[in-house]
């Protein structure tokens, strides 16, 4: 016998209003609160600690330190510089210490990692075998070991000032660093600079000219090699205008060291040549992993279309391999931002060794480490802001 | 059919001596055509001026069991500055007599992490010989019982403590960086604000920036009265530090699943936690085992950057070794002795997880 189901049951069955603690929902935020509110206690906590301890120690805390006279030295810097300033300005010098030595070793570094990069993939086997070599040795040893090493050269291997190695003529390589001839400051070399600029305007103009023409008509614009002729002639016109001033200002041995001329500290030297040499066996097997993502396919089909080989290269595998390469270059680059603040062990006055310095004097340990880690996020979020733009730039559109 | 009695016996043309043996290969991978051969020649002469002066400095000329006065003397390296002090570059201050213990827990590490490279062995009694081993291993440190002194941890120095900051930083970090990735992939935005919060700020600030908190911010976080030594808040900073990196690491496997493995494991009825403990978490991490011994590698070489707070791991004891008069001077004889050391085991390493890598793909 069949039995009809009841309007009671039928209610039975009716899902009926679950406790709070089976809602999905609600359970979310119950969840997320006692999560903040954990963090909320441990942060109290440490902050209850660290005043009482604050006070306890008599340390005042707050910024106001940084109008004080910092009273040390400062071994180079950008800016000028005396222990009569205040522990601002020190701070400032050693940032733009830390700033200077990054676009350097950034700079070097895509050079050298492309150069080893594209030599790993050489059909020369001794090229590829010592390039391949070259990225295992140096991405296997700490690179605070290579800054010692380095250094540790300048020092002990290198001779002193008067029996300075001089390989080219106006170059002098001793344990007080490597010293150059410069041209002596002229007017000129302003102006020269301003034209540069100029004329990397007048490329960018011109590449969007050329761009927007090729899409209308067809045609092709050199503009890379114009802007490059521009970026030649125009700073050259500046200085024959300027009456071509050739002074140099050449280092002289007087006493026990040199005078005149640029000086590169060994510190700055060991601290560019560790952190270049380490970072760039990375960049290379970054540049050789995009150059090989590039399907051959690709390179044939452009052949075929009727490209010549360095149209293949600018048009094809460039653009195909620098998505590719870019989002991990820019996070190399960073790296070395990072790892310059190793040079603390090897005594370049960059922000951490400044800011150390600052710490031990003053006692303003929060302060000093939160004033580190301020400057290095400020470099890291631009750098994925750049990112970002870049990404959204560049990704491929998928069917 | 004639035509095969006229033709006289056929010898079989051999190819041309250029093409095989060793003047094929050195014809088809180094002068094969005017620009590589030019190239060849360049970088040969090159090694000429490099390596003959670099042999002769490393192996002729060079001494390797002397006392210092001898190395003065001589135009060659001076090797003996590792031999006549290779107990204190390797042990620091373990005391002396003792430091068979710490030499016996190293060969203990190293063999069983040989005993691992196997994945056949990959099963839960691998587990348990682990923690068997780091048993064994803290008790030969720490000493106590079976007439073994007592040695305290900040005596603990030069390679026991690389290995030991830099296993413990990973193998502590693991589950944290693991929970942060979940956090970070979490549908909560509480959770996953501070997840992110926390992921980006570390991974933004050098190591050696929370190497000086953990210096000389850390002690001012803790009441009065408390205090944690400086090798264990060392420790502290480097395991907060890797854990963000591997959080970044495990949130790429967890990126790789495919929808298809939540939806199933939905459809099944499994909730939250059993889906990532059962369908999630086993197949996200057995991806991104690679890419985790890569951040065990990057961590035991950060492991250095100890030196700069004072603690003596092996590159400070070296240094150590350096400042001492008799032996100063013979910085890149250490050196070189230190990086081939550090270079064996990052590349025995990142060698082990490549083989992995191909091994592990098994494809989808």
């Amino acid at each position: 016998m069949e039995k009809k189901p009841s309007i009671a049951a039928d209610t039975e069955l009716r899902p009926s209003a679950a406790p709070f603690f089976r809602d999905p929902a609600k359970r979310a935020i119950i969840f997320q609160v006692v999560a903040l509110l954990l963090v909320a206690l441990v942060s109290y906590y440490l902050y209850a600690n660290t005043q009482a301890n604050l006070e306890r120690q008599s340390i005042a805390t707050g910024f106001g330190f940084l109008d004080k006279e910092a009273s040390f030295e400062i071994g180079e810097s950008v800016i000028e510089y005396s222990a009569a300033d205040s522990y601002a300005k020190a701070l400032l010098a050693g940032a733009l210490n830390t700033i200077k030595v990054s676009f350097v070793g950034v700079v070097l570094t895509l050079f050298l990692g492309t150069f080893v990069g594209i030599a790993r993939l050489s059909s020369n086997w001794l090229v590829a075998k010592l390039a391949a070599g070259y990225i295992e040795v140096m991405q296997n040893i700490p690179v605070l070991l290579q800054l010692f090493f380095w250094y540790a050269i300048f020092y002990e291997s290198f001779p002193s000032p008067r029996q300075a190695l001089n390989p080219v003529g106006g170059v002098f390589l001793c344990n007080r660093g490597l010293i150059f001839g410069v041209p002596e400051a002229h007017a000129a070399h302003g102006m020269m600079l301003w034209a540069f600029v100029a004329a990397l305007a007048i490329g960018w103009g011109l590449h969007r000219w050329g761009a927007s023409r090729q899409a209308r008509t067809g045609q092709i614009f050199p503009a890379a090699w114009v802007t490059l002729g521009f970026c030649i002639m125009l700073p050259l016109l500046v200085w024959v205008f300027a009456g071509a001033p050739t002074a140099m200002d050449i280092p002289e041995l007087r006493g026990f060291n040199f005078v005149g001329g640029v000086t590169v500290s060994p510190e700055f030297s060991a601290l560019l040549l560790g952190l270049v040499f380490y970072t760039a066996a990375f960049v290379a097997e970054i540049v050789r992993a995009g150059i090989q993502s590039v399907g051959r396919g690709q390179v044939e089909a452009a052949m075929a279309v009727g490209l010549r080989p360095g149209q293949v290269l600018h048009l094809v595998i460039l653009p195909q391999a620098l998505r590719v390469i870019i989002p991990p270059l820019t996070s190399q680059m960073l790296n070395l931002t990072k790892n310059s603040s190793l040079a603390i062990a090897i005594g370049y006055a960059d922000f951490v060794a400044v800011t150390n310095t600052t710490i031990n004097q003053t006692g303003q340990a929060i302060e000093g480490v939160a004033l580190i880690m301020i400057v290095y996020l400020f470099f890291s979020l631009s750098t994925s802001l750049f990112m970002n733009v870049y990404n959204k730039k560049t990704a491929m559109v998928e069917r | 059919m004639s035509d095969a009695t006229i033709t006289p016996p056929r010898e079989f043309l051999k190819p041309p001596v250029t093409e095989v043996g060793v003047l094929g290969w050195l014809h088809s991978n180094l002068f094969n055509n005017w620009y590589n051969s030019l190239l060849t020649i360049l970088v040969l002469l090159a090694l000429w001026q490099v390596v003959p002066p670099f042999f002769s400095w490393t192996f002729i000329d060079s001494v390797w069991n002397t006392p210092a006065e001898v190395c003065r003397d001589i135009d060659g390296a001076c090797w003996s500055i590792i031999p006549k002090n290779i107990s204190f570059i390797l042990f620091g201050f373990f005391p002396d007599g003792q430091q068979w213990r710490p030499g016996l827990a190293m060969v203990l590490l190293v063999g069983l992490v040989v005993f691992s490279a196997d994945r056949k062995r990959w099963k839960k009694s691998l587990g348990v010989y682990w923690l068997i081993n780091l048993v064994v291993m803290g008790t030969l440190m720490y000493g106590g019982v079976f007439g073994m002194p007592v040695v305290e941890t900040s005596q603990w120095s030069g390679l026991p403590l690389t290995f030991m900051l830099s296993l413990f930083g990973m193998v502590a970090a693991y589950p944290f960086g693991v929970f942060l990735a979940l956090g970070r992939r979490s549908k909560m935005p509480a959770i996953k604000t501070l997840c992110v919060i926390y992921i980006e700020m570390i991974r933004g600030v050098p190591l050696i920036s929370l190497l000086f908190m953990s210096s000389v911010m850390f002690p001012l976080f803790l009441p009065e009265g408390v205090t944690i030594n400086t090798v264990l808040r060392a420790q502290l900073a480097i395991i907060l530090f890797t854990a963000a990196y591997i959080a970044e690491v495990v949130r790429g496997g967890l990126q790789a699943m495919p929808r298809g493995q939540f939806e199933a494991a939905d459809s099944l009825g499994l909730n939250y936690n059993q889906t990532m403990r059962l369908i999630i978490l086993p197949q996200a991490l057995k991806i991104v085992i690679p890419p985790s011994l890569g951040i065990l590698l990057s961590a035991f070489k950060d492991t250095s950057l100890v030196v700069i707070i004072s603690l003596y791991d092996v590159l400070k004891t070296t240094k150590v070794t350096l400042s001492n008069p008799k032996w100063t001077g013979y910085s890149t004889e250490a050196y070189i002795f230190l990086a081939v050391l550090y270079f064996v085991c990052c590349y025995a390493m990142s060698s082990y997880s490549r083989r992995l890598e191909k091994e592990l793909h098994t494809g989808r």
